[in-house]
């Protein structure tokens, strides 16, 4: 296992993982660009933008993309946060070539009007599948609420109406300022070919010109405030609530990390015995999410109507008792042989890898390796969670509620 | 010591560099190993004849409450021991209920293997079933059948089998509400012990794993389980092919089905790779027509499902009100043409497709324990990847279209759930 990286002139970054043991190799782009970076008049850009990659080039029409990555036998996606948007495809490590010289054009879209207006009628229909289904946009409403003017507030699909009135050419602009080289890292992980992943992206990308992408990073201070949106139609009642946490620079991240397997994983966890097992909820979870600048935990419940006002009492109880009394030896104990587990299973396909090392060079600039990770949980104590529970406590949080209660709480 | 037979031990090797182990015990559980020695994991799939088609009519949702109750403490251990043990040995794990078979997985660090399964051999032979959890037990399975009424697709493909597939295939895991208010603990017991039983079990296991070791600890946990005889399932032909739910929703939701044949059949592959032209990848038919060129819906597929004994391809769609008659109109009209055959390089790009997916599931000990169990129960043996990938070779656009042409996409069963019915071409039966 080989770390390597290199940056080009115009400040594209490379980085790989290369693990000669893989049987596959993954590759993909990640662009530091997403919801938050963008404004008022582009709401849902950046995401639309992803689909539109998809669309041709200068050399491709949109089907050929399609056929080439089918040809090589790839399996492939996109996905686009409120951080970033990423490319990406597992193949054999014969195809690393193709691949790299697949994606480096699609980053490089003709975004054409006609395909724009097509691809617009998909997003529609994307963003109508997601108030059709649990949480009907509720998570959109969280966020708004939480943050309010700061940019960590938007919505990555953005609404059916700002999709409607978005014109091309402000894609075309966004795209221009946020596909700079110097803010897109070209990652690999599994059997890589180094020096030619180096040469590739040479040819394929360096000529692209570079141009300032900045990223607003204040750092985000939550509110503490709830909401209810009556959805009568729902039949269940579901709960999202945010609270603010560790940020990706962070060092007690990995404690936030492993609070939220002590209280809010699917077994074994506080959530999971005065929740789950007795049947009170139909889920609940808590997790973290390490953003540049900002992270959150988020919780998320769904259950009975009948029961929801009982089960954000016991959730607020869990909280207050955690942040009062803290976390058991036995409970960490647990909760990093989870871990561990965890993070060796994800780490044994290159997919898993690709992810983690393009996210720790987009935030930290820094290259972790599977044992940096496990050695990082198991040196957490008891105190790093109590101290994480002081300077971010659940309590505080904003909590909206949607389905057929009219008042929760 | 596990009183094996040597005679029913076999090993198989391939080019792509795997060994399947099998061994069936006296009492009918079959053991399947895959060692994959670059990997640290260990993972084991267990399933056993608990499956939601072992209901009466009445009962709908007892294979949940049975598999929910099993999982509340077991041999020595309580709910919290149990769960607590198997927490500490960081095993990621599940447990489902399917048609024919239930069961649990799991995947951890490999010294983890052997104690985890000491612990799921006490879950399938020991389970205590407690009185006490019945109630909590109860409001779980309610909750999850509550929480499928929100969910559009998947109610949709729900009423799809329901119509489509033979009863009782067609029910689903979740169970009826009347039911589930009512089952009582002694239908419990009566289910479990009748059901959870070693002929027709299957264990499997792939990953960093010693065959003779695993054998050894499966027949010192297992090989005393006694057997038990069931009588055979009696079916019920299907009779309506037209479903249509109201649902006060954005979208229409649109599930189509039709009759394909199952793994075992010589012509599964030439059925598989009909399904792929339609919808593998992005460059498949059903994406670029319904969804690239025309920008009708976001998700559209067609997958190739199968039982024992035979197999149908099931598609779904879900787009707003006003296009939804075009999208089923469009789908149908995919499907028909389908039978007017499929070209080379449509097939080329599929087998791309499958190549890299075989290789890349040698990278994950969980999909191969999985797969081979599931291999396990359709044939009654594992086929090796090079088996798989030789199939797959053999396949062209002829051999695709001859079977396409004797088996051509018809007599749909079609179900629809949004705020009005659409119509169904008179032209399709």
């Amino acid at each position: 296992m080989q770390f390597r990286k290199q940056t080009l002139e115009n400040g594209l970054q490379i980085i790989a993982e290369c693990n000669p043991e893989a049987r596959s190799t993954s590759v993909g782009y990640f662009v530091r660009t997403g919801a938050r970076d963008e404004a008022d008049d582009v709401a849902g850009v950046s995401h639309f933008l992803e689909h539109m990659m998809f669309k041709g080039t200068p050399t491709r029409t949109a089907e050929q993309v399609n056929l080439e990555f089918d040809q090589l036998g790839a399996d492939y996606n996109a996905f686009t946060s409120e951080e970033q948007t990423v490319y990406y495809a597992s193949i054999l490590p014969e195809y690393q070539g193709r691949t790299v010289e697949l994606l480096s054009d699609m980053l490089r879209p003709s975004l054409r009007s006609e395909d724009f207006d097509t691809e617009k009628k998909v997003i529609i229909e994307e963003i109508r599948m997601y108030l059709d289904q649990p949480p009907y946009g509720a998570d959109d409403v969280v966020r708004a609420l939480h943050y309010g003017n700061h940019p960590l507030g938007r919505s990555v699909l953005g609404t059916v109406e700002s999709i409607e009135q978005l014109p091309v050419e402000k894609m075309r602009a966004y795209f221009e300022s946020r596909y700079s080289p110097s803010n897109i890292i070209l990652a690999a992980a599994g059997q890589v070919d180094f020096d030619a992943l180096v040469n590739d992206a040479q040819r394929y990308c360096g000529q692209w010109r570079d141009l300032p992408a900045p990223r607003d990073l204040t750092k985000a201070v939550g509110a503490n405030r709830s909401e209810v949106l009556h959805k009568p139609q729902s039949t269940q009642e579901y709960v999202i609530q945010l609270a603010d946490g560790p940020a990706a620079a962070d060092a007690d991240r990995y404690a936030a990390k492993i609070l939220t397997v002590v209280l809010g994983d699917d077994s074994g966890s506080r959530f999971f015995w005065e929740l789950i097992d007795p049947g009170h909820v139909e889920s609940a979870s808590l997790s973290h999410h390490d953003g540049q600048g900002s992270g959150a935990f988020v919780c998320y419940m769904a259950c009975d109507p009948e029961f929801a006002n009982d089960n954000l009492k016991r959730i607020r109880d869990i909280y207050a008792k955690v942040e009062a009394e803290g976390v058991s030896e036995t409970e960490l104990a647990q909760a990093k042989s989870k871990l561990n587990s965890r993070v060796v299973l994800s780490g044994e396909r290159p997919r898993g890898r690709l992810f983690n090392i393009g996210r720790n060079w987009q935030d930290r600039r820094e290259y972790r390796t599977v044992q940096d990770d496990l050695t990082a949980v198991d040196r957490i104590t008891t105190a790093d969670l109590a101290a994480v529970l002081k300077k971010y406590p659940l309590s505080r949080n904003t909590t909206v509620a949607v389905g057929p209660l009219e008042t929760v709480g | 010591m596990a009183p094996s037979n040597p005679a029913q031990s076999q090993s198989t090797s391939s080019k792509l560099a795997q060994t399947i182990h099998t061994h069936t015990f006296p009492n009918g559980l079959v053991l399947l190993a895959e060692p994959m020695r670059s990997l640290e994991s260990a993972a084991f799939t267990i399933r056993v004849p608990g499956g939601f088609v072992n209901e009466t009519d009445d009962r709908g949702g007892l294979g949940v409450m049975t598999a929910e109750m099993t999982l509340r403490g077991a041999g020595e251990r309580d709910s919290r021991q149990f769960v607590d043990d198997l927490d500490n040995l960081g095993v990621e794990r599940g447990d489902s209920v399917g048609d024919a078979l239930a069961g649990y997985s799991g995947a951890t660090l490999a010294k983890n293997l052997l104690p985890a399964l000491r612990i799921y051999a006490d879950v399938l032979r020991r389970a205590r079933l407690p009185a006490d959890e019945l109630e909590s037990a109860r409001m779980v399975a309610l909750q999850e059948l509550s929480g499928v009424d929100d969910e559009p697709g998947q109610k949709t493909m729900q009423e799809l089998r329901r119509l489509h597939y033979p009863h009782p295939w067609g029910r689903r895991s979740q169970g009826q509400r009347e039911a589930l208010e009512t089952i009582t603990l002694d239908e419990i017991e009566t289910f479990y012990h009748r059901n959870y039983r070693p002929n027709g079990a299957i264990i499997s296991v792939a990953g960093r794993i010693d065959w003779a070791e695993v054998r050894d600890a499966v027949g010192e946990l297992f090989a005393d389980w006694s057997a038990v005889d069931v009588p055979p399932l009696v079916e019920k032909p299907r009779t309506v092919r037209r479903g249509f739910i109201e649902h006060d929703s954005n979208q229409t939701h649109i599930g189509v089905a039709y009759d394909s044949v199952p793994y075992s059949h010589p012509d599964y592959f030439q059925a598989w790779g009909a399904v792929g032209v339609l919808s593998g990848g992005m460059s498949a038919r059903l994406f670029t027509e319904v969804r690239e060129k025309r920008g009708l819906c976001y998700t559209v597929s067609a997958s190739q499902t199968t039982l024992k004994d035979r197999g149908s391809v099931l598609a779904y769609s879900g787009t707003t009100a006003e296009r939804a008659q075009e999208t089923l109109d469009v789908m149908l009209g995919e499907l028909i043409r389908l039978a007017d055959g499929i070209e080379d390089h449509e097939l080329t790009r599929l087998k791309a497709r499958i190549k890299s997916g075989l290789i890349m599931q040698q990278e994950s000990s969980g999909s191969r324990s999985a797969s081979m169990t599931r291999d396990w129960y359709l044939l009654g043996r594992v086929r090796t990847l090079d088996e798989i990938s030789e199939q797959v070779d053999a396949l062209s656009a002829a051999t695709i279209n001859a079977y396409l042409k004797k088996n051509p996409p018809r007599d749909f069963t079609i179900v629809t759930l949004g705020q009005k019915p659409l119509e169904v071409p008179g032209a399709v039966s």
